[in-house]
């Protein structure tokens, strides 16, 4: 075997840029369809910085990953990775870049040491230089007590670290990373954002990740934002926000009124280009050259505040997506009633969900442990957590999909486990993966699942074309639902989940993925069925969606941190200094207080 | 050194997932005993009815002669409907009976009739015990004659001796017929699955993105699982020679050398099935469909190949086992006869340059 392969390419005199694509397009084809993943995409990455390759699902920013890696080869256009043609000499190109796919790439059933070392030997590290290279690596990433721990026994921040490590291993020119923050808790990608940080600073590696968070835009140096395969804006994050500096407000909401009715009011009020709950606040995006004016913005409404408030990088997405224009495509002209549930008046503090010392352990590991919460009558509860926090275990366990180990559970009164059909008729499921036939169409997909929860007749065919009118589904009756756009599909499934008007609303991670017009339009639609007495429950791992919940709980390792609302939660991290803590400001300062209690106890 | 890296952890993986250990040592254990103890292709203890309508001394030492042969269990019934029930109920596979007029008929010139009912559903079976009770019948009717000190007056004689498998155990060949069947299981079933689990768990997508080239990476999956089915090949020549007492009358080193052979174009195979399905269920259903059931039923380990349709015997000439079936059987029961073995080898190794020149040209670093 030959020995260290050296990078081949020296540094390019006179110039900084380490990547640039030109006029690339990339389709796929699937079934007998193509779809159009990159189109006329030019783009430039710099030396010694971190881009930001910055989109929600299905922009095309995995394939452009793949391209600069010479994984893919493009349909057109040329693309340069370190002054080599990445279709041409792949082998040269991956031979001098570091790249980490989505699920980390790492072999679950070796251990962190035999990862590292699998890693060491494809990269062509010396053997005299690997304990030295562990040991920095190691210790970057804080991984060094596990070394010997199987990589599939690590929790979602380890396993992101350790892939990382394995990247690093022989450091690389440039790092790609590939949506290296989805599903970790904020704890671990404040983390990660750090170790990047002390890569760029340090070494003058160059850094491109991809991310669908777009609050992390603000902590590249500059940003690509990719949307629908084609590249919607480049430079630095500042660049994006400045055009929107003195248009974002924030709205008090007045004791007389409910944060809902506010919101709903302001999203459709003139000159309104983006209106979303932020705590006990709505957030404003007002349409250029326009002073918002509350008595235009709320008429008739008294003890109500505005203030003025720093524009951030989501604000100018939706800007962007929305032409500046008014919020048309988000309003939602009156979700029709489901008539079953209770008027929004009664809603009290009736109980709907009590929850009491909940626990569910797989062999000696617990999932979920001491859950104690209840939940009301028309209120929006969220439960906020990390991939493997333990949400959906919970949330299989108040359907009645799981059965509990230990601890009581009643829904709507009773256990769903033991509860008859009309019990389980009482609440609607809609599942991350959306649980639709794909290769059914629109229209068949609302017939089997009305059929299926026993409807027949004309309450049949009325809640049929109430799902086609109300979710503007009626264009598309007859398309197949897989090839639909996620928007769509999401909007069917909640279609579908809704069919049998229930009281209850179960939605597990209902807008991961989607962007964020259609998460505003989903969320429209829930908030109007609050109104009307529905109950929402809502899983969530973004810190921004948490904001729409009126009670949250935060859950890490299967254990409750926090159960309150929002802004009781964010009081928690309030610190001298700190007066205006994020709910992921918060999230991390709970959990590092969570960590600091049980080593106390240990 | 990346080759190493990739063997050594293709290792471990094998140690630690249990599923590959099944494929690799439990499943051909189980094959072997299955096979070696459970199927067999002779007749023995068929249950025979015997109804006598009239017993007398000669249907007495007619019947004797059923229950002293090891291929018969008899069951004497009183009567034709009982008999038919039973052959009905499938107690009794077959109905022998001695009409009353037997002993009568016996020394006339015309002789006494003996009536056979078979039960044919299994066409193979039917044949065999039918030549089984005319065994016994020839058997019988010359104790008769020598007992009354006559010849038995058959014009021509037939002499039989059955060459390399002389007590006719289908154990005998279906054993070594196994081998391949099972070294298409580790080579080309366990390969494709594992390939496709790189790909489905995406730790493919991060090896490719190293310095690693293709021919490394398919190396990589080679070298472990030739090792791994050579073991199981050991195993099983093992468990044929000292368990079944399985003869093997040519050389191991024959016996290894065509082994090494088949299993490159078994490795060959799933690497070329691992290229084209990408998760491990495509995988799986690939290559049961493509590999496991032709080595099954086309290699001529348990159906005849001779005795199958033209069309069918010219597919057969695609199927890797075949060849190694006949070098198999050939070895272990006959030896070392070279004009078998040579242009059957010739014939894996042009399956094997094949499948694994296949597989190294479609082999890309890509992901589409």
């Amino acid at each position: 075997m030959t020995g260290n392969p050296a990078p081949s390419s020296g540094p390019i005199p006179g110039s900084d840029i380490v990547l640039t694509f030109r006029g690339v397009d990339k389709t796929f084809r699937a079934g007998g369809r193509t779809v159009r993943a990159l189109h006329g995409v030019n783009l430039e990455a710099r030396s010694g910085q971190v881009t930001g390759l910055v989109g929600p699902d299905g922009a095309g920013k995995t394939t452009l990953m793949r391209i600069t890696a010479g994984l893919l080869v493009p349909d057109a256009g040329a693309v340069t990775v370190l002054g080599l043609d990445a279709a041409h000499d792949s082998l040269a190109v991956q031979a001098a870049l570091g790249y980490m796919p989505q699920r980390f790439g790492l072999y679950e059933d070796l251990t962190v040491q035999e990862n590292l070392d699998l890693y060491a030997r494809l990269q062509g590290v010396p053997k005299d230089e690997r304990a030295a290279r562990y040991g920095e690596l190691t210790r970057m990433t804080g991984l060094g007590p596990f070394t010997t721990r199987f990589a599939g026994h690590l929790s979602g921040g380890m396993k992101q670290k350790l892939g990382l490590a394995c990247t690093l291993i022989r450091p690389p020119r440039l790092l790609l990373l590939d949506e290296p923050t989805v599903g970790v808790d904020p704890l671990s990608r404040r983390e990660l954002w750090t170790i990047v940080y002390r890569l760029v600073r340090e070494q003058g590696m160059s850094v491109l990740l991809s991310t669908a968070y777009l609050d992390e835009a603000e902590r590249c140096d500059e940003v690509i934002l990719i949307h629908e395969g084609e590249v919607l804006g480049r430079g630095p994050p500042q660049r994006f926000t400045a055009p929107l500096a003195g248009r974002t407000y924030a709205v008090s909401v007045p004791k007389s009124l409910k944060k809902r009715t506010v919101h709903e009011r302001l999203a459709d009020a003139p000159g309104v280009v983006d209106a979303v709950i932020q705590g006990e606040h709505v957030r404003l995006v007002m349409a250029a050259h326009i002073t918002p004016d509350l008595q235009r913005l709320l008429p008739g409404v008294r003890d109500v505040s505005i203030e003025p408030i720093a524009p951030r990088f989501e604000d100018s997405f939706i800007d962007t997506l929305r032409g500046g224009a008014g919020a048309e495509g988000a309003s939602v002209d009156a979700t029709p009633a489901p008539t079953g549930a209770a008027p929004a008046g009664s809603a009290g503090h009736d109980t709907v969900i009590e929850v009491h010392d909940l626990q569910r352990r797989f062999g000696d590991f617990y999932a979920v442990r001491n859950l104690t919460f209840e939940v009301h009558r028309g209120e929006v509860f969220g439960l906020l957590g990390a991939n493997g926090a333990g949400k959906s275990t919970t949330f299989r366990m108040l359907c009645g999909l799981l059965p509990p180990s230990g601890g009581e559970l009643r829904v709507a009164g009773a256990d769903l486990r033991t509860a008859g059909a009309d019990a389980r008729a009482r609440i609607g499921y809609m599942s991350q993966k959306f649980s639709l036939y794909g290769n059914l169409s629109v229209r068949e997909n609302l017939e089997f699942f009305a059929g299926a929860y026993g409807l027949g007749g004309r309450r049949r065919r009325e809640r049929i074309a109430w799902a086609l009118s109300g979710f503007d589904l009626a264009p598309v009756r007859e398309a197949v639902s897989s090839e639909l756009p996620l928007g769509f599909q999401q909007r069917l499934a909640l279609a579908c989940a809704l069919m049998h008007e229930p009281r209850i609303l179960f939605l597990d991670e209902p807008t991961s993925g989607i962007d964020p017009v259609a998460r505003r339009g989903f969320w429209r639609r829930i908030n109007a069925l609050v109104e009307q007495g529905v109950t929402v429950l809502v899983t969530t791992h973004s810190m921004e969606e948490a904001e729409y919940c009126d009670r949250l709980m935060l859950i890490a390792a299967g254990e409750i941190l926090a159960l309150g609302t929002p802004s009781e939660i964010k009081a928690r991290a309030r610190a001298p200094g700190h007066t205006h803590p994020s709910m992921e400001d918060a999230f991390i300062a709970l959990i590092e207080e969570h960590e600091r209690q049980r080593d106390a106890a240990a | 050194m990346r080759l190493e890296g990739l063997v050594r952890k293709e290792f471990l993986q094998i140690l630690r997932d249990p599923s590959s250990i099944a494929i690799a040592f439990l499943l051909p254990v189980v094959l072997l005993l299955i096979f070696g103890y459970g199927v067999s292709l002779d007749a023995k203890h068929v249950p025979v009815a015997l109804v006598v309508d009239q017993p007398s001394t000669d249907t007495a030492s007619f019947t004797g002669a059923f229950y002293h042969s090891r291929y018969f269990a008899p069951l004497s019934l009183p009567d034709m409907a009982r008999a038919t029930e039973a052959l009905m109920q499938g107690r009794v596979q077959a109905i022998v009976r001695l009409r009353a007029n037997f002993a009568r008929r016996l020394r006339r010139p015309h002789g006494a009739p003996i009536q056979l009912i078979v039960n044919g559903v299994d066409a193979n079976s039917a044949r065999l015990i039918q030549g089984y009770v005319e065994g016994v019948w020839i058997g019988w009717l010359g104790r008769q004659a020598r007992a009354r000190g006559v010849a038995l007056r058959i014009p021509v004689q037939l002499d039989p001796r059955v060459w390399f498998n002389s007590e006719l155990r289908s154990r005998n060949y279906l054993v070594p017929g196994l081998i391949a069947v099972i070294m298409t299981l580790i080579g080309a079933l366990l390969t494709a699955l594992v390939m496709a689990r790189e790909w489905e768990r995406g730790t493919m997508e991060a090896l490719m993105v190293t310095p690693v080239a293709m021919r490394e990476v398919l190396l990589g999956k080679l070298i472990p699982y030739f090792i791994l089915g050579m073991g199981g090949m050991a195993l099983s020549v093992a468990m044929a020679v000292w368990l079944f007492h399985v003869p093997l009358r040519g050389s191991l080193a024959v016996l290894f050398l065509c082994a090494a052979l088949f299993l490159l174009a078994a490795l060959g195979m799933g690497l070329l099935i691992s290229i084209i399905a990408k998760n491990q269920f495509v995988a799986g259903q690939t290559a049961i469909i493509a590999t496991f059931l032709p080595a099954f039923i086309l290699s001529g380990f348990v159906f005849d190949i001779g005795s199958m349709p033209q069309a069918v015997q010219g597919i057969t000439y695609l199927v890797a086992a075949r060849y190694f079936v006949f070098i198999l059987q050939t070895v272990f029961l006959a030896g070392d006869l070279w004009h078998v073995i040579i242009p059957n080898a010739l014939a894996l190794i042009v399956m094997a340059a094949i499948f694994l020149g296949l597989a190294r040209r479609h082999a890309r670093k890509r992901l589409e």
